[in-house]
């Protein structure tokens, strides 16, 4: 396989040629208004109207970036915090609209995002994986089945009847982890979720994507932690306030990233997980 | 599926294909929207199960509680209109008092609960994509499966109080139709400003009592002063709660009248509120 750099990314790689396409990205710039303000009310919207300040701001999270990436592929998502990360991860799942560009992705994506799962802390962890899953579109048979796969990996046992409040960070990272994996997804975003859960899981959730990069399903992983990227990943790509610096083999995209920080490959950087 | 995707030479025609590029007028396609709506529809009613299972409609004195807290309304309004009033009234308007407080407390559970839904499930629209109508519409769902039980209770008082029973009641279903209807866009427009303001839900109330002391429930439509009528033809629970006890009270087929204007304004309320929702729900993932 060959290096790719930012220049010919978005070229058809021959050698691949039997790979067919997973997700592929054409000059991507996805721009949104967000509040300052942690709660927007009605209240400060009177109150602030006099002073004639402005509180929704526009930010251009991720800019003109082009890439493709075919099935099978592991690719690692580095750069620094804000760089775009995971509006980049939100615009191939569909949830946040392209301002500018196009996407196209080939298969059923299944998510991980930083938030994680659980999105109603009344309800038992068994309501929000079936729920979880009947709004990702599986039918009630499907959602049965995979059901019985993701409580027995996540190993919650009668907790799974218990309201998802009662559940420490811990606990709610290992369902979202097991949710995420067991949608048997052609194509799998893991953003930066895999920061809980004790080592016994960690290793067992290690495992499960290398088995997944086994099936040739294509993986897509937002971490800091340079060392999961380095070992899981073929392929890496860097981005920096919303632009596409860098892509190509792993070793050479986290080298160079690693450089620009200024951090080194030190022990914190590759940490697993 | 398993075995073509897996081999990684899937010709990319069999697994299922998805482009997003930027919208125009921030509108889906219609069609699309609809069918992705309809694919998730097992969503919306597996929402309304557990939403009434954690409000402990289950139970029975969950049920009870459905019924009694609207009764209690319409008890305390009943006698306070006939404290008001020099000559007190009968039956007949406890009939139509009950009648009109479940309709419109099955409007207003709907919109303030619909007002909610959004910001309540953050992190399901955090990370997934799905058509997040579906809230509001489990919502007015949830209000509807709670309202039902009320209606056994009006039966015996419309029982009691002596009303005419017959096929006429069936034009009710249409009233109630529009009702929903109309519950229904309002609550998908009240759902996305809550995204934008969150204090809305807090003035929500208010509205709602006031919405209540200006619709023809603690008082008949024919009573209202002619100096005041036209006020009312703003108010667009005015045609839909008369026709409502024009069926109920009066045993009568409603008003030709009243049945359009319900239904103008309730479709008018789906089109805009609808219309409001869908243009800026890809925004309320960046939003919330």
């Amino acid at each position: 396989m060959s290096s790719l750099s930012v220049s010919d990314a978005a070229v058809p790689v021959d050698d691949r040629a039997d790979h067919p396409l997973a997700v592929k990205v054409e000059n991507l710039s996805v721009v949104y208004r967000t509040s300052i303000e942690k709660k927007p009310t009605f209240r400060s919207t009177v109150t602030r109207m006099g002073r004639g300040q402005r509180v929704v701001r526009e930010v251009e999270a991720v800019s003109d970036v082009s890439f493709e990436v075919p099935t099978g592929t592991v690719l690692g998502i580095i750069g620094a915090n804000g760089a775009g990360k995971s509006t980049l991860m939100r615009s191939i799942a569909g949830i946040l609209p392209p301002t500018k560009g196009r996407i196209e992705v080939h298969g059923q994506v299944s998510t991980l995002l930083a938030l994680g799962v659980g999105f109603n802390g009344r309800l038992t962890g068994r309501e929000n994986v079936v729920l979880g899953g009947l709004a990702r579109g599986l039918s009630r048979e499907q959602v049965q089945e995979k059901y019985e796969q993701i409580a027995e990996f996540s190993e919650l046992g009668d907790k799974m009847d218990m309201p998802m409040r009662t559940y420490s960070s811990g606990h709610g990272a290992r369902l979202g982890f097991s949710i995420a994996v067991h949608m048997e997804p052609d194509i799998l975003l893991i953003d930066e979720a895999l920061s809980t859960g004790d080592a016994h899981f960690k290793r067992k959730s290690a495992q499960k994507m290398r088995e997944l990069v086994k099936q040739a399903r294509t993986l897509f992983l937002v971490s800091h932690a340079l060392g999961t990227v380095k070992e899981l990943c073929e392929e890496a790509l860097w981005l920096h306030q919303g632009r596409l610096v860098m892509r190509g083999p792993t070793d050479e995209v986290v080298a160079a990233y690693a450089e620009f920080q200024e951090v080194g490959e030190t022990s914190t950087t590759l940490e697993d997980f | 599926m398993k075995a073509l995707v897996r081999s990684g030479r899937t010709p990319a025609s069999s697994v299922p294909v998805q482009v997003y590029t930027p919208q125009r007028m921030r509108l889906p396609r219609p069609g699309s929207y609809l069918s992705d709506l309809w694919d998730r529809r097992h969503f919306a009613t597996h929402l309304v199960r557990t939403q009434l299972r954690a409000q402990q409609s289950g139970t029975v004195f969950g049920q009870l509680w459905l019924i009694i807290n609207p009764l209690m309304l319409a008890l305390i309004y009943y006698v306070l209109v006939n404290i008001l009033r020099e000559r007190g009234r009968g039956a007949d308007f406890l009939a139509h008092l009950t009648a009109c407080i479940f309709a419109f407390h099955l409007v207003s559970t709907s919109v303030t609960s619909g007002a909610k839904s959004v910001v309540r499930s953050g992190k399901l629209i955090l990370n997934t994509a799905f058509p997040r109508s579906l809230l509001p519409i489990a919502a007015v769902l949830t209000a509807f499966v709670r309202f039902l039980p009320t209606l056994p209770v009006y039966a015996a008082i419309h029982v009691y109080a002596g009303l005419p029973v017959g096929p006429h009641l069936l034009w009710a279903l249409p009233v109630l139709v529009e009702l929903l209807v109309f519950a229904l866009g309002v609550g998908l427009l009240v759902a996305a400003l809550q995204v934008y303001f969150r204090d809305l839900s807090n003035f929500l109330p208010y509205v709602m009592r006031l919405w209540l002391y200006a619709s023809p429930i603690l008082y008949f439509l024919a009573e209202v002063p002619k100096g005041v009528k036209p006020f009312l033809a703003w108010n667009p629970l005015v045609p839909m709660l008369a026709a409502w006890s024009e069926v109920l009270h009066d045993g009568n087929a409603p008003q030709v009248g009243h049945l359009l204007q319900g239904a103008a304004w309730a479709v008018g309320a789906l089109l805009v509120g609808g219309l409001f929702f869908v243009s800026r729900e890809r925004e309320f993932a960046v939003r919330l």
